[in-house]
């Protein structure tokens, strides 16, 4: 498989699904 | 004026260095690689990427260094102070924490990965024909990395202020 890193568009979209799963943790588990 | 100032700095330091990062991977990287091909890619790497560097590298070191007064300041409780807090993803402090967590993780690929082994390519530092290719790769691997972790930094940064966290997280 293809490191995502390699291009930018997929460096883009690892960023936003990154976000998307650490805003769900810390709305489930922190504050 | 209460922690304006520290916020003030933290974000203009910030865009320097987050400004920067993206510089290099969406622009001086493509570059590079269409000058290579043209034979004007030495004008880069020698009078562009040493300056650019070096303000990025020293951006990321003000970013932490103000980032870690403001949560001094501005997120600790009587018992336990904001950079404890923060780190420790305590109470209101967590969700900047998280992107304290992960600006730290960025600042660390700066300064051990992204430049010792830029310095090798650039040739700022002796380097054997071998031990180029894998530095580049390091670097470049260790940028894409800090452009991806940017996103959720920033999000937590901004969302995780005492005057958003509410409304976001519930």
């Amino acid at each position: 498989m293809k490191n995502p890193l390699d291009t930018i568009t997929g460096t883009i979209i690892a960023g936003v699904v990154l976000t998307l799963i650490l805003y769900l943790f810390a709305r489930g588990f922190l504050g | 004026m209460e922690f304006v100032i520290e916020r003030w700095l933290h974000i203009l330091s910030g865009i320097t260095w987050i400004g920067l990062l993206y510089y290099f991977n969406f622009v001086q990287v493509p570059g590079l690689g269409a000058a290579k091909a043209d034979g004007t890619a030495p004008g880069i790497t020698k009078h562009i990427a040493p300056r650019a560097l070096m303000w990025f590298r020293w951006a990321a070191a003000a970013t932490w260094i103000t980032g870690a007064l403001y949560l001094l300041t501005g997120h600790g409780t009587e018992e336990t102070n904001g950079i404890l807090r923060a780190f420790a993803l305590q109470g209101s402090a967590a969700y900047i924490g998280l992107g304290a967590w992960l600006g730290t993780i960025m600042l660390f690929n700066v300064w051990v990965l992204i430049w010792p082994n830029q310095k090798k390519v650039l040739g700022l530092v002796p380097a054997s024909d071998e031990e180029k290719p894998r530095a580049a790769r390091i670097a470049f691997l260790a940028s894409r990395t800090n452009t991806m972790l940017s996103f959720p930094m920033l999000f937590f940064m901004i969302a995780g202020s005492p005057a958003h966290q509410a409304g976001i997280f519930g």
